[in-house]
């Protein structure tokens, strides 16, 4: 046995009594941890190389299959956990960072489950959202605070470009790369349907995707992948990723494997090439630079579409958010550090970043002090698992959110936080023919719209039972949240009241 | 057609340019005014002045030319297209530029070409006369940068600040140098410059000479350094899976 043998987390257990043989599994499992026995005409198994994704589970027809996280232990201990102790064995035995995938699965205070959403009783009845019409259309971009009027009264206020949403949702970006091009169909395809935005993510734009525009938000990263002045064009609006929660400080990387075939077409790069966008932007070190960024975009693009910056929830926070409000763009994006990723390292992941609970109440309280929130949209993004946690971020102050993990597991995802393996069972964050080919487009879009339309009808519930019938109403209303244990502090960073007050 | 820059502000004087009816614009009396011919193409513009930060950002075919220096972030991610400077560049001069080609006569600032990309038929192309400062070429995944020296060769180093190349993984920096930066990256392997490579760098210092004037043939007459990711440091060894 090697010395630095990791006993696998995960154990595969077959109902020997239910499985009938048909290799299913075997053919299922990109990890390869399913094989037929040809001398015992039996299945066999490799706990090893089980990720737990579950496709097996899913796809076995005689139910036969379960995964089970091992029994198997150290002895126990609250400091020195199986993870602490294995992690020192890998990079003892490797002498490289560590790589992880999706949102940090660390035990954090969810703030969301700690703030409760009020209801209307007697006065101020709620309303009944089959009844009578509920507004959740929204419109990011920046607002003017005066109208200005020519000499015979008509209105002359030339507005500032918006993106128009029916509900206030939005998919974060995910770029063709890290995802397969049927999960960055199926994105598109319900945001059509929606009438909401998917976002490219920093690895350009397919040319099969281009007639989606209208729908779509580019984005621009440090390393400019695919940014031309038609894919500038082409959106209907551009985000300049300056951070993201799951990683800040932390640039993106595509492994070179990935960028093959389109991949390769769609980021403007040779195949085989690393993809690197280093975590700064090296031409941006101030507010003046973010702001000259922001300004070419505009000129490229004839001041048509709305500028999004998206930044990483971080400690100073709110004073950043005040000076991204100053450089000209018209949204900012926050990324709480609770978000996802198709691949970074562990321990920036789970260790680097602040909820984006409290990260958007400040930015809010702050832009409100300054007189300079009507100036900015606020999207908030970093784990938004629910209707709720739509409803209490926009409550919190922001005008719409970005959901990410939820829409890849309306995809299928099984959360099993391997996407940088590059072998995704469930089609999603994988360039792999035989598994693209197992998400079908028209499938992801019609989960995905069965999702939002779910989560649409619940926010419109929750807005009737506090009597609200306009999401414009609910922005920034934390009268309607009320925390549940949590400290003053807390409470005052929030800007909330405890419960029963 | 003539545009009077003078007082114009950005919007304004690109609005102009935009709207000029004929293929050639030529810019009088430009003052500091930014983002000129963002994303511009079909056009030739000719300004006299000082443009400023972010000319010709995502360039797209049209062909510029500066009588005087220009500012920082000339040419961000240019698509196609060129640029000519008769006078000094600022800072991330041809930042992430995919295609094209910019040159300069004289000088750039820090952080020159870099993130520059190459891909299928475009391959761009940044040639410094003078001297570039440090972070030459950071990132560099495609293309080529050629930094000339002219003016500095009896300064007794490269004409070239601190750490040229950090993070390069693609492309190829040529250097008219007598001697290598001292503190090259390990990822950017250096060598004397082959009969091919002078030959690829011939091309491009003819052309410069063709706009700024000069002889290549007596410019090439110089030790000549290729400066090329190695293959060793790749980024691959850095990650093991959690
Ligand atoms: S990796 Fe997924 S498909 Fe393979 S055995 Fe484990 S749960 Fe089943
Ligand atoms: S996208 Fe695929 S690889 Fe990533 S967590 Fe979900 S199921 Fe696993």
């Amino acid at each position: 046995m090697p010395k630095d043998y990791i006993y696998p987390e995960f154990e595969i257990v077959r109902n020997e009594g239910r499985c009938t043989v048909c290799r299913r599994c075997e053919e299922q499992c990109a990890n390869r941890a399913h094989a037929f026995d040809a001398a015992t005409s039996r299945m066999t198994a490799e706990d090893a190389r089980c990720v737990d994704c579950h496709r097996c589970v899913a796809m076995c027809p005689a139910h036969a299959l379960k995964i089970v996280q091992s029994s198997h232990t150290f002895r126990p201990g609250a400091n020195w956990t199986r993870d602490a102790i294995t992690d020192i064995h890998r990079q003892a035995g490797s002498g490289g960072a560590l790589l992880t995938s999706m949102g940090t699965p660390k035990d954090y205070p969810v703030y969301w489950d700690k703030l409760l959403i009020n209801a209307s009783q007697v006065t101020n009845p709620s309303i009944d959202p089959l009844r009578e019409p509920m507004e959740t259309k929204v419109f990011l971009g920046q607002k003017h605070t005066h109208i200005q009027r020519d000499e015979s009264g008509r209105i002359c206020t030339e507005l500032h470009p918006q993106i128009t949403l029916a509900t206030p949702i939005l998919f974060s970006a995910m770029s063709y790369g890290s995802l397969s091009y049927n999960a960055h169909e199926s994105l598109a395809r319900a945001a059509q349907e929606l009438g909401i935005c998917y976002n490219s993510g920093e690895g350009g734009l397919h040319e099969d995707l281009y007639h989606y525009g209208p729908n779509t938000i580019v984005q621009v990263a440090s390393g400019r992948f695919g940014v031309h002045p038609g894919y500038l064009k082409a959106g209907a609006a551009i985000e300049i990723k300056m951070g993201q929660g799951a990683k800040p400080g932390i640039g993106g990387h595509l492994p070179a494997e990935k960028v093959m075939g389109d991949v390769s077409r769609t980021r403007m790069i040779p195949q085989g090439t690393e993809a690197i966008s280093p975590a700064p932007h090296h031409d941006i070190y101030s507010i003046e630079d973010l702001r000259q960024l922001v300004y070419t975009l505009k000129e490229a693009t004839d001041y048509k579409k709305p500028i999004i910056v998206k930044i990483a929830a971080v400690h100073n926070i709110s004073a950043i958010a005040s000076g991204v409000a100053r450089s000209g763009a018209d949204i900012i994006a926050i990324d709480g550090f609770r978000g996802g990723t198709g691949a970074a390292p562990a321990r920036i992941r789970d260790n680097v970043g602040i909820p984006i609970e409290l990260a958007l109440a400040s930015v809010d309280a702050r832009l409100r002090e300054e007189g300079i929130r009507g100036s900015i949209s606020i999207i908030a993004g970093g784990s938004i698992r629910n209707s709720a946690d739509v409803v209490r971020a926009i409550a919190l102050g922001a005008d719409a959110v970005y959901i990410a993990t939820g829409a890849l597991l309306a995809m299928g995802c099984h959360l099993c936080r391997s996407c940088h393996l590059g072998r995704c069972n469930w089609g999603i964050a994988t360039q792999l023919p035989e598994l693209v080919s197992r998400l079908d487009p028209e499938e992801g879009k019609r989960r995905l719209v069965n999702l939002i339309t779910a989560w649409t009808y619940e926010i419109k519930e929750m807005m009737g039972g506090m009597g609200i019938n306009s999401i414009e109403a609910l922005k920034g209303n934390r009268l309607m949240l009320r925390g549940i244990g949590l400290t003053q502090k807390e409470l005052d960073i929030l800007g909330v009241l405890h419960a029963g007050e | 057609m003539l545009i009077q820059a003078k007082d114009l502000p950005f919007r304004e004087l690109n609005r102009q340019i935009n709207a000029a009816g004929e293929q050639s614009v030529t810019l009088q009396g430009v003052m500091g005014q930014r983002f000129i011919a963002s994303g511009l193409k079909g056009k030739d513009v000719e300004i006299n002045g000082i443009p400023g930060n972010a000319l010709g950002a995502y360039l797209d075919g049209a062909h510029i030319t500066v009588r005087g220096n220009a500012q920082d972030a000339t040419g961000d991610t240019m698509n196609e297209g060129s640029i000519r400077i008769y006078g000094r560049s600022g800072d991330a001069t041809g930042y992430a530029m995919r295609g094209g080609s910019i040159y300069v006569q004289g000088d750039s600032g820090y952080r020159a070409g870099i993130h520059m990309k190459a891909y299928s038929a475009k391959y761009p192309v940044l040639v410094i006369g003078g001297a570039a400062g440090s972070f030459l070429g950071e990132y560099l995944a495609g293309g080529v940068i050629i930094v000339l020296g002219i003016g500095h060769e009896a300064e007794g180093k490269a004409p070239v600040g601190y750490f040229t190349g950090t993070g390069m993984y693609g492309g190829k920096i040529f250097l008219r140098s007598a001697h290598v930066p001292h503190d090259l990256p390990p990822q950017v392997d250096v060598r004397e410059a082959a009969a091919q490579d002078r030959e690829e760098a011939y091309a491009h210092v003819a052309q410069y000479c063709a706009y700024f004037g000069g002889d290549p043939h007596q410019l090439m007459e110089h030790r000549l350094l290729v400066l090329t990711p190695s293959e060793e440091s790749s980024y691959k060894q850095l990650y093991c899976a959690q």
